[in-house]
């Protein structure tokens, strides 16, 4: 499913994390409160989706794309209207201190979010290899026609799947504003950095998209470093080109 | 043909011939836009709307025209008529690229590829000092104006010949067997392939057209606004319009990226006057949406429905 807005309620998830939070509660807390709101949420843009698009025939590529991307503008422009081109930040206690580890200093943010992303992946792969709603997640996208015979509703199948990965976005967004000042224009960049882990992971492998998240973090941090601020955005980017020319599917795709 | 050549004569002398009528600068100001919109949505609906490949990255081959153009007037002094050719050039080569790289394979990863060559080359731009970095060029027009008594005027004369040589190169795509082609692909890409389609080459001269007028309509642009810096050039508002434009037109038919542009952008240009320019963006997206799941054929679409209904 060509689902361009994803990035773009990443950010929603960030700047509602930011509302929530402004009323004193943990960011993170705030971040699991508002995941079955997202989850709800989700789950009505699929219904929307379907109802529209996927019962009237497969031809709609074009238009499911398009659709999303007006999804995606509307919600950056309607953030931008809603709280201005100004970064958020939330405050928490372990914003602001580092642990150390003999010579090196990490940020205690960046370990708590390290730490929530990682129970979070292991989470959902577990979920998607272990339950029968996970496998037929994972069905869905590679048969849907034998799932359909297996007794399982691809519609339904989808739909959840979809309220999942809208609800992943509510903590994500969580993770992303506590890790770092957000403005609504992030998805643009965010778009990149999403599409460059899935496809360089391969379609369908959870577990690789945590090797690929780590690939693009090291190279991002190499060139914020080495070439300097301004060519961060274009690394996630590059690196998809880069896989797409050379080995579409991925590294552990099928 | 014949009609269409008539049509062009008379749709560029009425534009000769406006400077007569309106006095008011700001009316050529905002024509040029419409006009761009013009171009740019027909240069879309090239890849888009006739093969079905979606393209989000038209900001990126519109600047690479505009910072091409910059850049040439800069090095060499180049007059507009070769700055356009070379703005075009520039572009088309883009298209051609980035088809190379991604039209071997489904839809989507070409329109991945869009957005991301756009961020990339913004972020190249933005650190290419030459024309000007992140904190962008000043240009100066030319101090003399051919045939008309301000540059502004002339710059929407020659946007109006791009308009014109932008809608015909569509229409002669459109009625030819590329035409035909395309619309294959776009119908079911593994059958035209199999009944002997150039699928790969169509495509690729698609995109590589596209491309080359977006970078035609993106050259003048310096020099419309005698200042061109990268967050503009690049901007996501030109990839938007440039899909909502064909989408609510119609994108069948060369005309409907004509009747969406002029519709869409006269709107936007009285919305920013009179409301806000933040609400004129979301009026943009809404629209999109609105059309997509509504009226998918767009007003032609919408069009052909009442005619047919009113017959017996």
């Amino acid at each position: 499913m060509p689902h361009v807005a994803h990035p773009a309620f990443l950010v929603l998830g960030a700047f509602a994390t930011y509302l929530v939070a402004s009323y004193g509660i943990d960011p993170l807390l705030a971040g699991l409160m508002l995941m079955p709101v997202f989850f709800v949420f989700g789950v009505a843009v699929y219904q929307f989706y379907y109802a529209t698009f996927e019962s009237r025939g497969t031809d709609q590529g074009l238009r499911g794309i398009a659709f999303f991307f007006g999804i995606a503008f509307i919600v950056q422009v309607g953030l931008i209207l809603a709280f201005g081109v100004d970064q958020r930040l939330v405050d928490a206690s372990y914003i602001g201190s580092s642990v150390e580890f003999g010579e090196m200093r990490v940020p205690q943010r960046m370990l708590v979010a390290f730490g929530v992303a990682l129970a979070l992946t292991t989470t959902l792969a577990l979920y998607l290899s272990r339950t029968f709603t996970g496998r037929a997640i994972k069905a869905v996208a590679q048969d849907e026609g034998a799932l359909r015979l297996m007794g399982a509703n691809p519609v339904r199948i989808k739909r959840w799947a979809f309220g999942i990965a809208t609800a992943t976005c509510a903590i994500a967004g969580a993770l992303l504003i506590v890790i770092g000042p957000v403005e609504p224009g992030l998805d643009r960049i965010y778009i990149g950095r999403t599409f460059c882990v899935v496809v360089l992971a391969g379609l369908g492998s959870m577990s690789g998209t945590l090797v690929a998240g780590l690939i693009l973090g090291i190279a991002e941090s190499i060139v914020l470093t080495t070439a300097g601020t301004a060519w961060a955005p274009a690394v996630a980017f590059s690196i998809l080109l880069l896989v797409l020319g050379v080995r579409p599917a991925g590294l552990f795709g099928r | 043909m014949k009609r269409f050549l008539a049509g062009a004569v008379v749709v560029l002398a009425l534009a000769a011939s406006m400077p007569f009528f309106f006095h008011n600068e700001y009316f050529f100001f905002a024509a040029y836009v419409v006009l761009q919109f013009i171009v740019l949505a027909t240069a879309w609906n090239i890849l888009g709307g006739y093969a079905g490949y979606v393209n989000f990255g038209t900001g990126a081959f519109f600047a690479v025209g505009a910072y091409t153009a910059v850049a040439l007037y800069k090095a060499f002094a180049l007059p507009l008529g070769l700055q356009i050719l070379a703005g075009a050039a520039a572009s088309g080569l883009l298209g051609f690229g980035v088809g190379m790289l991604t039209l071997r394979l489904r839809g989507i990863f070409f329109s991945i590829a869009t957005i991301a060559v756009a961020i990339i080359l913004e972020t190249v731009v933005v650190n290419w000092h030459y024309v000007g970095g992140a904190k962008g060029l000043p240009t100066m027009r030319p101090a003399d104006t051919p045939f008309f008594a301000s540059h502004t005027v002339w710059l929407f004369f020659v946007m109006a010949v791009i308009a014109v040589i932008a809608v015909g190169a569509a229409r002669y795509v459109e009625t030819s067997w590329i035409g035909r082609g395309l619309r294959a692909i776009r119908d079911n890409e593994g059958a035209a392939e199999c009944s002997g389609v150039p699928t790969l080459r169509l495509k690729l001269g698609a995109a590589t057209l596209s491309g080359a007028l977006m970078g035609a309509a993106g050259a003048p642009y310096a020099q419309y606004l005698s200042f061109i810096e990268p967050s503009s050039a690049f901007s996501l508002n030109y990839a938007v319009n440039a899909l909502a434009m064909p989408i609510i037109g119609g994108m069948g038919h060369w005309i409907g990226p004509v009747i969406g542009a002029v519709l869409l952008g006269t709107v936007q240009q009285v919305v920013t006057v009179t409301i806000s320019s933040e609400i004129n963006v979301l009026v943009v997206g809404v629209l999109l949406v609105v059309f997509v799941v509504g009226a998918p054929e767009g007003i032609l679409g919408l069009a052909r429905k009442i005619r047919s209904s009113r017959k017996p």
